[in-house]
């Protein structure tokens, strides 16, 4: 089901162009004599105060948040699967220490937060957002791995590797490496809700995507000001975020049971 | 004597852990583009003026004495001056942060509480109609934002029903019990100021409530969850077969061991739902320290943000020791492993 749901909100991101029945309200467009209208069959979302089509927007709106979650996740797992890799495998040592109490520094305040202060001193644009969420998500990985690598150490593979006198490299990233594939999979797919979840956070106060770009929290944030008579202008932005996460969620669960992976 | 020790050695590791992000912080505060005292004063204002600012700042020394200075005053509890509101910030956070821990409080109450009772609920009733309700309920708490909740909650109850206030601490006629801890309900309490402790929980319900929801979701999760292994396990079958009454089964020896992963992972929920604040607060006008975070961050008020992250550090790092003590009262490996490793 997962699945089903991030494969339709992948395709309608993907054809949203072709998908949407508006296509150009997804940027700056103004129509004040279809503003504000409720849903109907013309307009099934409504109209935001400019006449904007909400659907469209939403489908457009999908773009960002897909595109914030997987450029996050490619700038963070490499890094911090292999600083995980390395402090695991050696455990005990001042590298495993340097690692690991750095980490531990970047996880003493909620990824929210901090990302919310990195945001704030630069220009705040999607990039920015990008940049400042990854900044902080990286040490999630490298905990996880330090985990996984620091038991896998002690294996019999990897002690038979090493008798037969395989590097270090070859140790980390094909004997010890393949073992952490499918948490780190199954910690992928769930982290692309969370991450959808903070970017769109941030775009609610006004710190990742801008008008008139259709991020999903900016428009829930555009419309509050229009509530209770205006309802739909948040309300339906609202459920797309609570749907792209959910999806992913799902999906996650899925992989873990799949993968019988019991703790990411 | 050993429940010291431990404490002492998270005490020095907290502390290791603050130092560490108060250097991260300070990166953070220095990577801004710009002048800040230019900044703070605007581009009219005369170069007197900013380098006055700066020297205030010590933005005229090399970065590691400023970061000196700066943790020297820091640990003074002076947090220099808001560059917007022009007041001293640590007078500005006593002002704001008793209202933000008035609120996580409530909030958090709601969440340990109802997570906990609707989990074992679930546990209890596996597989029925009462189950599946609690656990597709708490998928979705868990995969909706808080703000999202938070505008629902409001457009529902404030808007539309007009059964809750919308925003603010006290309704207007309500006289605020005199400040001794800030909160306002405890304050009322102490002042016999009855009224103003009622008021404030009627203002609570919906940003506590918002706030709870998606802790409160994974508490009952994983409340459930760990009830429903334990169950299977031969020594509930052997209390059972003993003929120990079910309540006592349930209370004492299913609820207390499936509660550890509970109490650890509420730490974490803790600190999403401190995060989570920083928007709530300002969606509801919550006079609290988030909003003032925000406000500060949206402003670009350096010496405000750096404050605000560090105070939510410390509140971060004060939780989750307790969670550690909690944890290894619950948990009699926890203290063994440890006198064990000794």
């Amino acid at each position: 089901m997962g699945l089903s749901l991030i494969l339709l909100i992948a395709f309608l991101a993907a054809f949203a162009p072709f998908v949407t029945p508006y296509p150009k309200h997804a940027g700056v467009f103004v129509n004040f004599a279809e503003a504000s209208q409720p849903p109907s069959l013309r307009y099934l979302f409504g109209t935001d105060v400019f006449g904007r089509d909400i659907l469209s927007r939403i489908f457009f709106g999908f773009r960002f948040s897909l595109l914030m979650g997987v450029v996050v996740l490619v700038l963070v797992v490499p890094p911090g699967v292999i600083l995980g890799l390395v402090a695991g495998y050696f455990k005990g040592s001042w590298i495993d220490t340097a690692i690991m109490r750095i980490t531990d520094i970047f996880l003493a305040v909620p990824p929210l937060i901090l990302a919310l202060a990195i945001c704030s001193v630069l220009p705040p644009n999607i990039f920015n957002a990008m940049m400042a969420v990854s900044l902080m998500w990286w040490p999630w990985y490298t905990r996880l791995v330090y985990g996984l690598a620091s038991s896998l150490r002690n294996e019999f593979f990897v002690e038979a590797a090493e008798l037969t006198g395989a590097g270090r490299l070859h140790i980390l990233f094909k004997e010890i490496l393949p073992n952490c594939v499918s948490p780190i999979f199954t910690k992928m797919s769930l982290d692309m809700g969370w991450v959808i979840l903070i970017g769109a956070t941030l775009s609610f106060v006004g710190l990742g995507v801008q008008p008139p770009k259709p991020g999903l929290g900016t428009m829930v944030a555009d419309g509050r000001i229009y509530m209770p008579d205006q309802w739909w202008i948040t309300v339906f932005p609202a459920l797309a975020i609570m749907f792209v996460v959910l999806g992913f969620n799902l999906l996650g669960d899925g992989l873990r049971d799949l993968f019988a992976v019991e703790e990411v | 004597m050993r429940m010291g020790i431990f404490l002492l050695k998270r005490l020095g590791y907290s502390i290791f852990v603050l130092l560490g992000l108060s250097i991260l912080v300070f990166i953070i505060a220095r990577i801004m583009p710009g002048d800040p005292a230019r900044l703070a004063l605007g581009p009219r204002a005369p170069e007197w003026a900013v380098q006055r600012v700066r020297e205030s700042m010590y933005l005229d020394k090399p970065l590691y004495a400023q970061y000196v200075y700066w943790l020297r005053d820091f640990v003074r509890g002076d947090f220099g001056e808001s560059l917007f509101t022009r007041r001293d910030v640590a007078t500005d956070i006593k002002e704001f942060l008793p209202a933000t821990i008035e609120l996580a409080l409530f909030s958090g109450a709601i969440m340990a509480v109802f997570g906990i009772l609707l989990g074992s609920i679930s546990a209890r009733y596996s597989n029925t109609w009462v189950d599946n309700v609690v656990r597709v309920g708490s998928y979705v708490g868990v995969c909706t934002p808080s703000f999202i909740f938070a505008v629902f909650f409001l457009l529902a109850f404030g808007y539309v029903l007009h059964i809750l206030p919308s925003i603010g601490r006290l309704s207007a006629g309500v006289t605020k019990p005199p400040v001794i801890t800030g909160m306002i309900i405890f304050d009322g309490l102490i002042t016999g100021n009855f009224r103003a402790v009622g008021d404030t929980l009627w203002h609570l319900i919906m940003p506590g409530v918002a706030l709870a929801l998606g802790g409160m979701s994974q508490e009952a999760r994983i409340t459930r969850s760990a009830m429903s292994d334990n169950l299977k396990k031969d020594y509930i079958a052997a209390e059972r077969a003993q003929g120990i009454p079910e309540r006592v089964i349930n209370l004492r020896y299913l609820l207390k061991p499936s509660l550890i992963p509970t109490v650890s992972i509420l730490g974490l929920d803790f600190a999403a739902l401190l995060a989570n604040a920083f928007i709530v607060e300002l969606i509801f006008n919550w006079p609290g320290m988030s909003r003032y975070g925000i406000s500060a961050m949206l402003r670009k008020d350096l010496n405000a943000i750096i404050a605000v992250i560090m105070v939510m550090g410390v509140m971060f790092i004060v939780v989750n020791i307790i969670v550690d003590i909690v944890v290894s009262f619950l948990d009699p490996r926890i203290r063994l492993g440890a006198e064990r490793s000794k």
